[in-house]
């Protein structure tokens, strides 16, 4: 038996304040976003009244350009928040990429743009799901938590934005997220100059962090999982068994050899790869680490 | 997993993932289990508490957390919250269970119910005027609900119902969900009303108007409390003056005072006199004595009359809350001069203070189960409706205790502070969810044609990996006990 709940038509876009008032939460199917201004109050509630107008017509949006947003990049996309992802993943054609693999990273800047669009905010935030959009005045920073593996509250370290660094995107990718993975890394976070190039990164990086015909890594196809997948019949990671010291660090490191190409080709600030406790990184990224390497492998593995 | 089990398209939303068995949608909300959609909450199963103080905490917050051992009893109940619906209850309630309870075997219809009939009354203690009987309440600009008849010492809102939810705009519809979901859930509500005062209302909380938290209730009005007050101020203090931002009291002056043959005391108050000992608009509204802008108390007295008033005289001024007080003597030019309070005054004062109880917010939830969801119970949706009327059958929302109205229909009241947390939700029509569970003895269930065949052990229930354990709230009766049969 089970808890059947026929759906009588589609929900529609939502959005609620949190208890305190502080940050507004805007959920439509899949995509979940806290948005957070920084500012005169007045400027505040403008703010998220804008974020919510600009909001609630985004799922429709994406959905009237599905099809095409789940194929290589081919004829450019015409919605604004689908043509933000047709931007970022671009300059990753050189492997397999869609524009969905930047989806929840451009929600999240296109978000940011209306939220603070004409206003007067020291600061703002789009969190879409661990893909973070970014604004700061002069003077104005950010400190972002760093998880090593997603679902575990472990902290690695805190990487610090400030209104100086480039960085106005941070994206989240690995196999404890939603989407589907071509490697096997727990975490891969990156910083870049908007959130949808943070997401594309994270994804490709991600991906190459990877054994490649390593007996312990066991992979089906994407649409036997999901029917709709953008990844086809591409063999996605379903389950990562024992692997030793060693081959953890040898898939970091091919993972970290894609990661420094990225940022030598300007396309990311910095990224911070995470796979059984081990840690690699590219470029200035933490600010502070929560303890020594050693023991953030022993918080990683709690 | 049965054999037919394939994959499904979810219309929860408009990507319409297509999901395959033991999947979920990318959402993660929805997922598909034997080839139906379903939602993904986790059901909620409450532990009755062992000793009195257990709160209600969750045991688990995620799936597959809990380890310990689990042999469900009579000290078990499983709640609707996450349990989702049958709507439109053309088959049998998510769940059906059965358990064993003292000797009698048990069955309860688990179900969440969905609510387009549905509201919240607010009660708010506080004698501030918020505004006038029949005048709209708003959320962000939207009405949502009434001032409604008010209560002693509290102001009673109505919000909600199916003409706000579904007979006016979409917008009016959505803002009305969100604020009921928000005081089911125990959040904190923004409310305006026409004319009125602004609000902050959350249940089990002080209320917030005009931006002020509302601390304590006054014992009663300055004028109420020298009615209560006189007997023990008589002959231990010549005059007392109560000061309130509503009505402010003056003993001597007072039909109380005039009762105990107080003589007069040439005390001069400044304010427009309503009756005698009783007076308007001593001062401007404010968080000092007794709600008034005053922290001076003699700034509302004007000279004492030199025909009357003698040196030597003694004067008490309270608030309404006891929180301010002060004693005076009139020195040699009448003119009163501060003193330490007596002790034969100080017992009455902290009376006062004792008797005023903290300002709360209280909201209870009314809604009418009825039509098509009983069917989910029985296949003769009315014989369940008898059933609760004759209190054969126990309602309860997600394990808390409810009040069925009397009359047709099973309209009930919960108050939302005795409901496990989350167990409310919404759909977009717009409408509340809410759990809703029908307990009853087995022979009885079935006499009444319920769903026999869908009865399931309450162990099987409870040993799914999806489930979510609560300890139950003390103060709530357990939900489970064989109803006293029929004199």
């Amino acid at each position: 038996m089970s808890a059947a709940t026929p759906l009588a038509g589609s929900a529609g876009p939502f959005a609620a304040l949190t208890p305190d008032g502080s940050r507004l939460h805007l959920q439509h199917g899949p995509i979940d976003l806290i948005v957070e201004a920084f500012g005169r109050p007045t400027q505040v509630r403008d703010a998220y009244a804008r974020a919510w107008d600009r909001f609630r017509t985004i799922l429709d949006e994406l959905v009237a350009e599905l099809p095409l947003l789940r194929r290589p990049l081919g004829e450019p996309p015409s919605g604004a928040v689908a043509r933000r992802m047709a931007v970022a993943v671009r300059p990753f054609a050189d492997v397999f990429i869609t524009p969905m693999a930047a989806v929840a990273g451009a929600v999240a800047d296109e978000v940011l743009a209306a939220t603070i669009q004409d206003g007067d905010l020291d600061r703002a935030y789009v969190n879409d799901g661990g893909d973070i959009a970014l604004f700061l005045t002069p003077g104005e920073r950010f400190d972002v938590g760093l998880v090593p593996v997603p679902d575990q509250p472990a902290l690695l370290g805190t990487a610090t934005i400030l209104a100086s660094d480039p960085a106005r995107g941070v994206a989240t990718s690995g196999r404890g997220g939603r989407s589907f993975s071509f490697g096997i890394a727990d975490a891969v976070t990156v910083l870049a100059n908007s959130g949808a190039r943070a997401d594309a990164a994270a994804t490709v990086i991600a991906n190459a962090v990877d054994l490649p015909g390593h007996r312990a890594v066991s992979r089906t196809a994407a649409n036997a999982l999901a029917p709709d997948s953008d990844l086809g019949d591409r063999p996605v990671t379903v389950e990562v068994g024992p692997l030793g010291a060693d081959e953890v660090a040898a898939a970091l490191d091919a993972g970290l050899a894609e990661a420094e190409r990225r940022r030598a080709g300007g396309l990311i600030e910095a990224a911070v790869l995470c796979l059984r406790g081990q840690v690699a990184v590219a470029g200035p990224v933490i600010a502070s680490a929560a303890g020594r390497p050693d023991e953030i492998s022993a918080r990683a593995r709690r | 997993m049965s054999a037919t089990a394939d994959t499904v398209t979810c219309d929860a939303c408009p990507i319409r993932c297509v999901i395959k068995p033991g999947r979920t949608g990318s959402c993660d909300r929805y997922g598909n289990t034997d080839g139906v959609l379903v939602r993904m909450d986790p059901l909620l199963v409450l532990q009755r508490a062992q000793e009195h103080g257990d709160a209600l905490v969750p045991f688990a917050a995620r799936e597959g957390d809990w380890e310990g051992e689990l042999v469900p009893t009579a000290d078990t109940f499983l709640t609707g919250a996450g349990s989702g619906t049958t709507y439109p209850d053309y088959k049998p309630a998510p769940f059906i269970v059965s358990a064993t309870v003292d000797g009698v075997d048990m069955v309860t219809v688990v179900t969440e119910a969905i609510f387009s009939y549905c509201g919240v009354n607010v009660k708010i203690d506080t004698d501030r005027h918020i505004g006038a009987e029949q005048q709209v309440v708003r959320a962000e600009g939207q009405a949502v609900g009434h001032v409604t008849t008010g209560q002693y010492g509290s102001q009673m809102l109505s919000l909600g119902g199916v003409n706000h939810l579904t007979g006016g705009t979409k917008r009016e519809g959505l803002v009305t969900m969100r604020v009921l979901l928000a005081l089911c859930s125990g959040e904190a509500a923004e409310l305006a009303v026409d004319e009125g005062a602004t609000l902050v209302v959350q249940a089990g909380r002080p209320p917030v108007i005009n931006g002020v938290v509302e601390e304590r209730m006054r014992v009663g009005c300055g004028s109420a409390t020298i009615g209560m007050f006189a007997r023990q101020w008589f002959e231990h203090v010549d005059e007392v003056v109560v000061v309130d931002d509503h009505i402010t009291g003056v003993l001597s002056e007072h039909q109380a005072g005039r009762y105990l043959e107080i003589p007069p005391t040439g005390i001069k108050v400044l304010g427009r006199r309503s009756t005698p000992g009783r007076y308007f608009n001593v001062a401007n509204p404010g968080t000092h004595w007794g709600g008034t802008d005053v922290e001076d108390p003699l700034s509302i007295l004007g000279p004492w009359d030199p025909a009357v008033a003698r040196p030597g005289l003694t004067l008490l001024m309270i608030g309404t809350t006891g929180e301010h007080h002060a004693y005076f003597v009139l020195d040699d030019e009448l003119r009163p001069v501060a003193r330490d309070l007596p002790e034969d005054l100080r017992e009455s004062v902290e009376r006062i203070r004792d008797n005023c109880e903290p300002a709360m917010t209280s909201v209870l939830f009314m809604a009418g189960a009825g039509g098509s969801l009983r069917a989910g119970a029985t296949v003769n949706p009315v014989a369940l409706t008898r059933s609760v009327g004759r209190t054969l059958t126990k309602v309860t929302c997600g394990g808390a205790p409810v009040y069925v109205w009397p009359g047709g229909g099973i309209t009930f009241m919960v108050d939302v502070s005795r409901v496990p947390p989350g167990a409310f939700g919404y759909v977009p029509t717009p409408a509340l969810v809410a759990p809703l569970e029908f307990t009853l003895r087995r022979d009885d269930y079935e006499e009444l044609g319920g769903h026999v065949e869908a009865i399931v052990p309450l162990d099987e229930v409870v040993a799914r990996s999806d489930v979510r354990h609560l300890s139950s709230l003390p103060d709530n009766p357990w939900p489970v006990e064989p109803p006293e049969p029929p004199s």
